[in-house]
């Protein structure tokens, strides 16, 4: 096909409409002006294309040109990804910094692959082999924990003539050739996928293995599963980046995609100081290592934004293809919600509900959809997974707004963050009355195998002592506490010691920040065990302050930072020395 | 003739602040254009969207006495710019960039785009650097950090002026002589409360550090769209070019939106919430974002905007979205101020996000965090105790309880409310705090590390 030049006749903001542009085709990629910005066609009127550009349109005049690449917006995959960071479509900000200084400019062009760079490439197929999509023909060890497969793009499928030898390679040398019903085919280690259209599997299986975050609230109370959604609406201030930075540094998947969208720049920076100096608690290494970051912050164009959660899931897919578990934190939807706000508005389209477009429903159910446990393509049948975890913004903190409510009606666990605890600085503060999880009967199989028998019993049981105080709560608020009969302000103060001390984790206490499975396990047992000597003993009349100012209680409450190499030995002298004081308590009250 | 020199004389439409030229060739989006009324007086507009034959113009100063006839319009080839010069400092300029003092006009070194680039996120350097303002419920609970942008939220007839106005006089890094600068940018307030800002900034001598960037109520409202960029893109300038330390009062940012609001409802867009346009969010956010450290520079830029709360409204779009941005926020409140607490800042619901690295050990002092975390929680559960005993009555309360209740009523006394001269240093701020803190049950104080309750803990009073 011939080239399309078209030129501009109208500029607003960052839509512009270009004329002389049939044969162009829907999302296709153009340069638009004398600088060759980047934009995206997303409407076609006869002649007329409109188009949304990546990139600041000040200074831009109507008569220049733009130029369509004919191909749609597409991620480049293949080794170099992890620790790198990018902007919405894909260039790599460390090299624009070097290229552009400080600042941003605009028309920067950088491959986000470094094409110099050679990698080591050890071959894992031979010639005559039967490939298809997403079979590994190699493999480079990307960082010090990523092996990173080589896999066959899905659309090919045939039989492998020749493959390199063990060796150094660019990711653009060619390294395979695999004949297929259309011809020979050449592989490189480089390879591009279009962000809007989902990578495709063999089948998508109903996700059943916990994703352990180290967090107590989600993993007891609220747990996701491996290829699971979540979203985690909340007011400013209530610690949605804080939660999604915990569950970025602590879920045991083995890749991460954290994709800033449209938040602080602030933020990001932490992301890059922080990541490359904490260790992975499982593999003892630099968790920048395992981490690919997108980050398009809230002054960056409004329409790379909405580019950003889709270059994010797509290289989370690609991941995914080559067998990882790969868990996507995007912060936040709202952000990306209001992106859409921005373009439909400027193309004058029917506004939905609070302005933003009709299709914003679909978007986002498309969106989290590409999330998932699979079965692989390929001839392996090997699994992989995608989880998604979506921050939702919501405008004054009312979850009835159209974001919200849509997301909501998609994500399979709902933390709902809470300003009231936030501002108590109850931290996470994920309001355990309003929050659910769907995915809580398929997890409990693998605690109640791998950490307790009776996981789910505890943990329902707690459940239903933190349901109770707050119907207790509504009553002492009436007649204060001292009203309330011994049981009940047992029940009070078992509640508490659940809410202060477990529910709450610091994400800035170097123990506390992360606790493994067994020891919340443990803890919880713990707390449950307390409550049910509390209650034995207001049996035998214990006035309830004696049962507040006894030691190990204090000890109890200390718990989350008890450094996790010794707290099955601290913890069993802890119960010893719990059940000497209530009996010495009752004895007491006996005599 | 050049076409920088065409002078067009086909404007056909004039509504609200925007005005349309027809017949007009080669117009860049956000051109700035030169506008001529009949009386032959000047007037500044940008373009905010251009066609091939036709322009929509923003007026900053107003279409009053524009008409469809004789009104010329000139493009003028570029976009909006400010000149810089280290001279700027001391000095006065209103929404065009013009001065105000009655001195001769700047030379400037160098022109530059008010709208500025977006600051590359692996150039920026995290903040950490702690900021003493001397205030304690800043200091200790919610703490400055260089290259912060921490906005006060406060209502109409709160003293977030006076609030201000202390923190730009007391704000400086503990045992550091470093240069620094102040840069005001006044959006739609009175002469009065700008008077009030110039008086202080003259008592201390900040005012020859100081510049000025003014539009006050009476003065244009469209200009006020492009003052803090104007302010911004100097600050950027001296923060980044000069080396220097750059503190940002932008005031106020309510009238700020309202300017925003009135263009989009010209424009006919589709209104958000409120009416708001639904870019708020991404054009709050291009000036907020200019707040920061870069690494290699010496330099930063610290925010603190202000807006008055609609009604005391924290939900309202404008301090929603600016609270989704900003890295916390100071919020006043009605009721501390009704009791004659100043500042009437309410603990609660304020935040600084920064605060975790900027303090602790070789920052502030190591029991910060802790005594921070362990005084917001006993304040909470007084203040909800409060609310209990407005029902059932102080006698219904445990003893435990009633020590919270006290504390709650000390905090307020001793810990928020402080002079307006009155100049707290961390040490102070902490150990009024440890002071608080004795009033309670030593086993409550679960948020702070054993070993420095040993440390700072005062003795405790005996109890007859």
């Amino acid at each position: 096909m011939s080239e399309i030049v078209g030129k501009i006749v109208r500029i607003s903001g960052p839509v512009i409409e270009a004329d002389n542009m049939r044969g162009s085709k829907m999302y296709d990629v153009v340069r638009v002006g004398d600088e060759n910005l980047i934009g995206e066609i997303i409407r076609l009127n006869e002649d007329i294309a409109t188009v949304q550009v990546y990139e600041d349109t000040n200074g831009l005049k109507p008569g220049e040109k733009v130029i369509s690449t004919l191909e749609p917006l597409s991620v480049e995959l293949g080794p170099g990804l992890i620790t790198n960071i990018y902007d919405g479509i894909q260039r790599p900000l460390p090299a624009i910094n070097k290229q552009t200084g400080d600042f941003i400019a605009r028309g920067v062009e950088a491959h986000a692959l470094d094409r110099k760079k050679k990698w080591h490439f050890k071959p894992t197929a031979k010639p005559k082999d039967k490939v298809q999509g997403c079979d590994a023909i190699g493999e480079v060890q990307e960082s010090t924990i990523i092996l990173h497969k080589i896999i066959v793009p899905p659309d090919i499928q045939g039989t492998l003539l020749s493959i390199e030898k063990e060796g150094d390679y660019t990711v653009e040398d060619d390294i395979a050739v695999v004949a297929t019903d259309k011809g020979d085919v050449k592989l490189r280690m480089l390879q591009r996928w279009p962000v809007r259209k989902a990578r495709p599997v063999a089948e998508k299986y109903d996700p059943s293995l916990a994703l352990i975050t180290g967090q107590r609230v989600i993993d007891t109370f609220f747990p996701i599963a491996k290829g699971g959604t979540a979203a985690i609406p909340g007011g400013f201030g209530t610690g949605k980046t804080v939660i999604l930075h915990q569950l970025a540094k602590w879920s045991d998947a083995q890749i991460i995609v954290y994709v800033g969208c449209g938040e602080r720049g602030n933020e990001m920076t932490d992301v890059l100081r922080e990541f490359p100096e904490l260790e992975d608690p499982i593999t003892h290494e630099p968790l920048m290592n395992r981490t690919v970051l997108i980050a398009n912050t809230s002054n960056m164009p409004v329409a790379a934004r909405d580019a950003s959660v889709y270059t994010g899931i797509t290289i989370a897919e690609y991941y995914r293809d080559m067998g990882y578990d790969v868990a996507l934190m995007a912060d936040s939807t709202s952000r990306w919600a209001e992106a859409m706000r921005e373009i439909s508005g400027r193309l004058e389209e029917m506004p939905g509900e609070e302005g933003y477009p009709a299709y914003l429903a679909s978007r986002l159910a498309e969106f989290y959809e590409r999330a998932g446990r699979v079965k692989l393509l390929g001839s392996k049948n090997k699994e992989g997974s995608v989880s998604v975890m979506g921050a939702v913004s919501p405008p004054g903190g009312d979850f009835s707004e159209p974001v919200s409510q849509n997301t909501l009606r998609i994500v399979k666990v709902f933390w709902a963050l809470d300003a009231d605890l936030a501002d108590k600085r109850h931290f996470p503060s994920i309001n355990w009355l309003k929050s659910y999880s769907l995915y809580l009967e398929e997890v409990s199989d693998w605690w109640e195998k791998t950490v307790g028998k009776d996981w789910l019993k505890l943990r329902n049981r707690a459940m239903a002592l933190l349901q109770k105080e707050s119907e207790l709560q509504e009553i002492v608020k009436l007649v204060g506490p001292d009203a309330l009969p011994p049981r009940e302000r047992g029940l009070l103060e078992s509640a508490r010691m659940i809410r202060e001390n477990y529910l709450q984790q610091s994400a800035f206490h170097e123990v506390d920040t992360y606790c493994p499975g067994k020891k919340q396990y443990e803890m919880l047992r713990l707390m449950l065990k307390f409550s049910d000597k509390i209650q034995e003993a207001v049996e035998k009349n214990v006035h309830i302050d004696d049962i507040i100012s006894i030691k190990s209680r204090e000890t109890l409450a200390r718990t989350g930072t008890v450094p996790n190499e010794e707290f099955e030995k601290r913890f069993k002298s802890l119960e010893q020395e719990m059940e000497n004081e209530f009996n010495s308590l009752i004895k007491e009250r006996v005599k | 003739m050049k076409r920088k020199d065409i002078e067009y004389t086909t404007v056909s439409e004039v509504a609200g602040p925007l005005m349309i030229v027809e017949g007009v060739k080669d117009v860049a989006y956000n051109e700035v254009v030169k506008i001529r009324t009949s009386y032959g007086e000047e007037r500044t507009g940008q373009v905010l969207e251009a066609f091939e034959n036709k322009a929509v113009v923003q007026v900053f100063e107003g279409t009053r006495g524009l008409d469809t006839k004789n009104t010329s319009a000139r493009f003028i080839g570029e976009t909006m710019k400010l000149g810089v010069s280290k001279d700027m400092v001391g000095r006065v300029f209103d929404g065009t960039g013009n001065p105000l003092d009655n001195a001769p006009p700047i030379i400037p070194e160098e022109r530059r785009d008010v709208n500025g680039d977006p600051i590359n996120p692996c150039a920026r350097e995290y903040p950490r650097e702690f900021i003493q303002t001397g205030i304690s419920t800043i200091d200790g609970l919610n703490t400055l950090v260089r290259g912060q942008k921490l906005p006060i939220f406060s209502g109409s007839g709160l003293p977030h002026n006076e609030l201000a106005a202390q923190i730009a006089r007391q704000a400086k890094v503990l045992g550091k002589e470093e240069k620094f600068a102040v840069v005001f940018c006044a959006m739609g307030i009175t002469s009065e409360e700008a008077n009030l800002f110039i008086k202080d900034f003259e008592n201390t001598g900040a005012l020859e550090r100081t510049v000025m960037f003014l539009n006050l109520a009476d003065d244009p409202t469209i200009e006020r769209i492009i003052l803090p960029r104007m302010a911004l893109t100097c600050a950027e300038y001296l923060a980044f070019d000069l080396n220097m330390h750059v503190l940002v009062i932008l005031t106020d940012m309510t009238n700020y939106a309202e300017s925003l609001r009135e263009i989009a409802a010209a424009r006919e867009e589709v209104p958000g919430r409120r009416g708001y346009p639904g870019y708020m969010y991404t054009d709050l956010a291009m000036n907020y974002e200019r707040a920061g450290r870069i690494k290699g520079k010496k330099g930063s830029i610290t925010q603190i905007p202000m807006l008055t709360m609609p009604d005391d409204d924290i939900t309202h779009p404008i301090p929603d979205l600016t609270g989704y941005i900003t890295e916390g926020q100071i919020v006043l409140e009605r009721g501390l101020h009704k009791k004659s607490i100043y500042p009437p800042i309410a603990v609660l619901p304020c935040l600084s996000r920064l605060m975790d690295r900027g303090i602790g050990k070789d920052k502030t002092r190591e029991d910060h965090a802790g005594v921070s975390n362990q005084l917001y929680a006993a304040y909470a559960e007084g203040c909800d105790l409060r609310d209990l005993v407005a029902i059932v009555g102080e006698d219904a309360l445990s003893d435990r309880d009633r020590k919270f209740l006290q504390f709650a009523d000390e905090f307020e006394k001793r810990f928020v409310s402080q002079g307006n001269h009155e100049d707290r240093s961390i040490e102070q701020t902490l150990t009024i705090a440890w002071e608080l803190l004795s009033g309670l049950p030593v086993s409550e104080l679960k948020k702070i590390d054993e070993t420095y309750i040993k440390k700072y803990l005062p003795p405790v009073k005996e109890e007859k």
